[in-house]
């Protein structure tokens, strides 16, 4: 990967549906070639999907988030993966990672309801074998998201004119 | 009450074009490729040391030089990018801005009826300020050769009176830069008439396809060279008001001492920001660099698609097309555009008379202004005026 691609990867990262003409104007290549880098980048699973950033605050869907801390013990050979992917599979975990520090994974869920997600981990967390505890706290508030921040102030403040 | 107003301030000039700014101010739904500065904000961290300098309770004077720790990082940052030696002692000012930066040295060097050279299209205030530290500006236009000033056009307008050289490469407004060889051509002119540069390198950082050369750092050049910088551009802090001079330390001290007495100093919280923006400022700085990058080639692309000529300005922010396919005046294709279209733009000859013919359109906004932009001047250009 050049610096051509870590430019297209910035500006795809920014707006995914820039058209490829304009990333070629902006970087100084033809689009034919941004378009194989772009396909080559997915093909590598560089870029692994491209998304949208909702504020589903806005909408009168109900969405809650919780931030779940799970202490494990891991399996003997195949460690914490495996475990993981007992719990990433479930299609409430929104993201998932493995953490240095006081607790192993840091799980963020994602459902309808409060009581939804309690019953998401009193039921099927929890219970999974090597699963030593949980703490789930639940999120009140988006400030930022994805580099995204959700009530970002974007008045220009500058004059109009300077020379 | 104009009787009481110095005669050599009734010789500069009045502003003709703030009226056409106050116009643009009151109108609504206007895109502006007028703008001077970046339109980042101040990067957080900068902000965030400012705050915590001010919580801390970093509110005195600093010594009239700028604080020491900022003329440390200001010595280290010019020996790190350009190779140059700058003692922190007696070598580099702080100053409220380029702007103050380059008021002193005019008033530190000229004496009544002194010549200074003047490439144009340039920055507006370097006529000014000439003329108000009593000096007579000697203007070199350069649209003939790129908006480059050559060792030939400064060898012509030498005289007995030249003290110096004012040049500002990357350029406001035509975005121009010289490279090393340009800029060794014509430090062979001011070594042989033993001439000073004065060089604003404020949009030094802001170049895109070869890195920049100071001319302080060519052979024999330090100690006639007056390097003036600042944060304004480069770190989007146009509104702190501090930049820096490094020279030779007589010149520095001659300034210093003008400094003192009408400045003081520069503002101790920015001067803590400037500090921070210097140690931990550049991964950012970078990033707004390589946006300015994008921009610029989009807008240069736009602007030739469009049919008005434009020339890829090599640094700084701006584009400066040539707009004498429409057979209009800048100033009336900027006042046209402007009622017909709501688009600011500057028209080139308030940088200079041989910027007639073209316009300054900074690219220091977003992306959609730039195409809301173009595509509003094309619409503008279509129409036939
Ligand atoms: C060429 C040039 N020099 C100096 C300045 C002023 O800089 P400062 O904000 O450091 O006073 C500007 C601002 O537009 C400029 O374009």
């Amino acid at each position: 990967m050049d610096t051509k691609d870590r430019e297209i990867l910035e500006i795809l990262e920014k707006d995914a549906k820039i058209p490829l003409a304009k990333i070629a104007l902006m970087i100084a290549l033809d689009e034919e070639d941004v378009k194989s880098r772009v396909e080559n980048l997915e093909k590598k699973e560089i870029i692994l999907q491209y998304k949208t950033i909702i504020d589903w605050e806005k909408t009168d869907e109900e969405k809650v988030y919780a931030f779940i801390e799970v202490r494990v013990i891991p399996k003997k050979n195949t460690g914490f993966d495996a475990i993981a992917k007992r719990i990433y599979n479930f299609p409430e975990v929104h993201s998932m990672y493995l953490m240095a520090g006081d607790y192993d994974f840091a799980v963020v869920v994602e459902g309808k309801s409060m009581k939804e997600l309690a019953y998401f981990v009193a039921e099927k967390l929890s219970p999974l074998p090597h699963i030593q505890s949980t703490g789930t706290h639940f999120l009140l508030k988006k400030y930022k998201l994805d580099g995204k921040i959700i009530e970002e102030e974007t008045m220009d403040k500058r004059l109009a004119m300077t020379l | 009450m104009k009787d009481f107003i110095s005669h050599k301030v009734n010789t500069i000039p009045p502003s003709g074009i703030r009226q056409f700014f106050d116009l643009i101010a009151t109108m609504e739904g206007v895109v502006s490729l007028g703008v001077g500065e970046p339109d980042f904000v101040t990067p957080w961290h900068i902000r965030e040391a400012a705050v915590y300098a001010i919580e801390r309770g970093y509110t005195s004077y600093t010594s009239n030089a700028g604080s020491p720790q900022l003329r440390e990082a200001i010595s280290k940052r010019l020996y790190y990018d350009y190779n140059l030696t700058y003692s922190q002692e007696d070598e580099i000012l702080v100053t409220v801005g380029v702007s103050e930066a380059l008021d002193l040295i005019l008033r530190a060097i000229i004496n009544p009826g002194d010549e200074i050279i003047i490439p144009e299209p340039c920055y507006v205030s370097y006529k000014s300020c000439t003329i108000l530290a009593g000096g007579v500006p000697v203007i070199i236009p350069t649209m003939d050769t790129g908006f480059k000033v050559t060792p030939d056009q400064i060898e012509t307008a030498i005289s007995p009176k030249t003290k110096a050289l004012l040049i500002s490469y990357p350029s406001n407004p035509t975005g121009t830069a010289l490279n090393r060889d340009e800029l060794i051509g014509i430090s062979k002119v001011i070594k042989k008439h033993n001439l000073l540069v004065i060089s604003d390198e404020i949009y030094g950082l802001l170049t895109y396809d070869q890195p920049f050369t100071s001319i302080a750092s060519l052979p024999g050049m330090r100690d006639r060279t007056i390097l003036l910088d600042g944060f304004s551009k480069a770190y989007a802090m146009t509104g702190w008001r501090v930049g820096y001079a490094a020279g030779h330390k007589d010149i520095i001290s001659a300034m210093c001492k003008i400094h003192q007495y009408s400045m003081l100093c520069a503002s101790i919280v920015s001067q803590m920001a400037a500090v921070e923006a210097l140690k931990n400022g550049k991964a950012q700085m970078e990033k707004m660099r390589d946006e300015y990058n994008r921009r610029r080639r989009l807008i240069v692309n736009g602007f030739n698609r469009i049919g008005l000529d434009c020339f890829m300005p090599e640094g700084a922010f701006y584009a400066f097309p040539s707009i004498t396919s429409t057979g209009l005046s800048s100033e009336d294709f900027a006042e046209k555009l402007l009622f017909e279209e709501k688009v600011a733009v500057v028209p080139g000859n308030v940088f200079g008379d041989c910027g007639s013919g073209y316009i300054r359109c900074s690219y220091a906004t977003s992306l959609e202004n730039i195409e809301e932009a173009l595509v509003r001047i094309q619409r503008f250009v279509g129409r036939g005026n």
